[in-house]
């Protein structure tokens, strides 16, 4: 009976431990949301945090994208010609890169090249008095560093996703064409015959949400980080551990409501 | 409070301040006057809580209890816009100098100017010129990144940017630790003259007595929370006062004992 209480309140302090984290969270989110309408405006820490993303992101993703779609075709081919079904290999390949892996595969490459780098480069100003030196010189660190990076990988990812969504179909099509003998025109319009605007719009809110929770959990683990270089070094792989499991999560969560429409 | 007639009210008054991290206790009840344009330097060991008393002063910690007052006002019970106000017009010279190694040196040094929108870019490169001529820096500086600078050349940057939105009030975190004797000097001998041509009020931590006496008109030394002696810098090592003799000649013996364990 003791024991079972013990584990009770070992459990329940582990929740609210949890849930003061997630409150304190949601609370320097909403901070760092709350400078989005209030001036000055950081534009030029908006371009870097965005070039950072985009542009560095964007060979790694690529290449994420390319592969993935070159192996779902060969999977898909394996599955479907024991049931005849060859043709669908073209749809399987687009609904999955469009609606489940362009977002999630570049959501987890984003987390750990930008997750990462957010963590580090203000873990580091925070280690080194460079936030405090903000504050004395007249600018608030969270508009300043925070804000800025949000609103950067909320638009950031989804235009990476577009590219992972186009050049994901292109590896399904060129394993589709010169290794399983599809015609190309063939190829190409049974992945545009069943494509929805509502599976693309759905992958892309998806990446919406996994840009901001990336960012989100690279700034918060850099912002609170503290005790020097080792502090900073577990900021950076909290930021990449949280924010990947955060992306596997939400993904369930927003396919359901998704679904549920 | 002020029961002194017409004089002037000091520009930095500190009444009772505390402070306290997760029960271990730092300030326990701190009291310091800073007479304006004196330059007033603190000592006190590694971990007194010195930089805690700098950061409750620019707003960067909030103390648990007592006041602070500039010009006579308690910055504590004001708006966060007045508060803002009062804090635009103190610099700070950080530890390890705290320089932003993301910018180049004239982003760096005409930072607030650029925050407050007092400047635009373009002018920007040409004041922190002008600025860093003041620290004997050549312009040359403004385009190197801070990464590439040597110690000493990175304190006389951060001191740039302290002084570049011209404070009345600057405070200094030991800002010759880690440096040669000989550049230790050369950064002691800006600050008296940056802090003379601005006509500030200056309150400096060291630890070295050379220093103390070198920028110091006022002494005053924190321990064990609190401030145990004020008196002339130049009468340190012979103040008549055991703990501050004891640390100003760095003896083994006295009244202060290190805490090796915490
Ligand atoms: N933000 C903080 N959180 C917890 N403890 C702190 C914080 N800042 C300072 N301290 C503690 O306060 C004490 C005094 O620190 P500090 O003022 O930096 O000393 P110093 O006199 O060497 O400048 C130290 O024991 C330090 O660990
Ligand atoms: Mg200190």
């Amino acid at each position: 009976m003791g024991l079972l209480l013990d584990a009770l309140a070992a459990i329940g302090r582990a929740v609210l431990r949890a849930c003061r984290l997630a409150g304190a969270v949601a609370l320097f989110a909403l901070e760092a949301l709350s400078h989005l309408v209030r001036p000055p405006f950081h534009g030029r820490m908006f371009g870097r945090a965005f070039a950072e993303i985009a542009y560095f992101s964007l060979p790694v993703v690529a290449l994420t994208a390319i592969f993935t779609g070159m192996v779902l075709a060969l999977q898909s081919y394996t599955g479907f010609s024991r049931f005849n079904a060859e043709g669908a290999v073209a749809n399987v390949v687009v609904l999955s890169i469009t609606r489940e892996l362009g977002p999630v595969l570049a959501g987890l490459m984003v987390a750990g090249r930008i997750g990462a780098a957010f963590a580090a480069e203000i873990g580091t100003m925070r280690v080194t008095d460079q936030i405090d030196a903000l504050v004395t010189l007249s600018t608030n660190p969270m508009k300043y560093l925070v804000t800025p990076r949000l609103l950067a990988g909320t638009i950031a990812l989804p235009l990476l996703v577009v590219v992972a969504d186009i050049l994901g179909v292109m590896g399904g099509w060129v394993i589709g064409t010169f290794k399983l003998d599809f015609s190309s025109a063939a190829y190409l319009r049974s992945t545009f015959d069943f494509l929805e605007a509502g599976d693309v719009v759905h992958g892309l809110v998806k990446s919406a949400v996994f840009g901001f929770v990336v960012a989100l959990m690279g700034c918060w683990c850099g912002y609170t980080s503290k005790g020097g270089a080792q502090g900073v070094g577990g900021a950076t792989t909290a930021a990449v551990v949280s924010s990947s499991i955060l992306i596997l999560a939400l993904d369930y969560v927003l396919t359901e409501m998704f679904f549920a429409r | 409070m002020r029961g002194d007639g017409d004089a002037p009210p000091p520009k930095i008054r500190l009444r009772g301040l505390r402070k306290a991290f997760n029960g271990k206790v730092v300030l326990d009840g701190v009291d310091l006057d800073v007479g304006a344009r004196r330059s007033m330097v603190i000592l006190g060991g590694s971990g007194s809580g010195k930089s805690v008393m700098l950061k409750c002063i620019l707003g960067l910690i909030e103390p648990d209890d007592g006041a602070i007052e500039i010009d006579g006002r308690n910055v504590l019970a004001m708006s966060r816009r007045e508060r803002e106000a009062v804090n635009d017009r103190i610099g700070m010279l950080f530890q390890n100098g705290a320089l932003f190694d993301s910018l180049p040196v004239w982003e760096n040094v005409c930072f607030k100017l650029l925050a407050q929108r007092r400047i635009d870019r373009r002018a920007a490169r040409e004041k922190a010129a002008e600025i860093l001529a003041l620290v004997g820096l050549a312009p040359e500086v403004r385009d190197l990144y801070p990464a590439e600078l040597s110690g000493g050349m990175q304190k006389r940057v951060a001191l740039a940017r302290a002084i570049a939105a011209q404070p009345d009030i600057i405070l200094f975190d030991e800002p010759t630790t880690g440096l040669d004797p000989i550049m230790a000097a050369v950064i002691d001998g800006l600050i008296v003259d940056v802090v003379r041509r601005l006509g500030a009020t200056a309150v400096s931590i060291t630890h070295d007595m050379t220093s103390a006496r070198r920028i110091g008109d006022d002494a005053a030394m924190l321990y064990e929370g609190r401030i145990v002696w004020t008196g002339p810098a130049a009468s340190l090592g012979q103040t008549g006062n055991p703990i501050v003799d004891q640390f100003a000649r760095g003896e083994r013996e006295g009244p202060i004992r290190m805490e090796l364990r915490r």
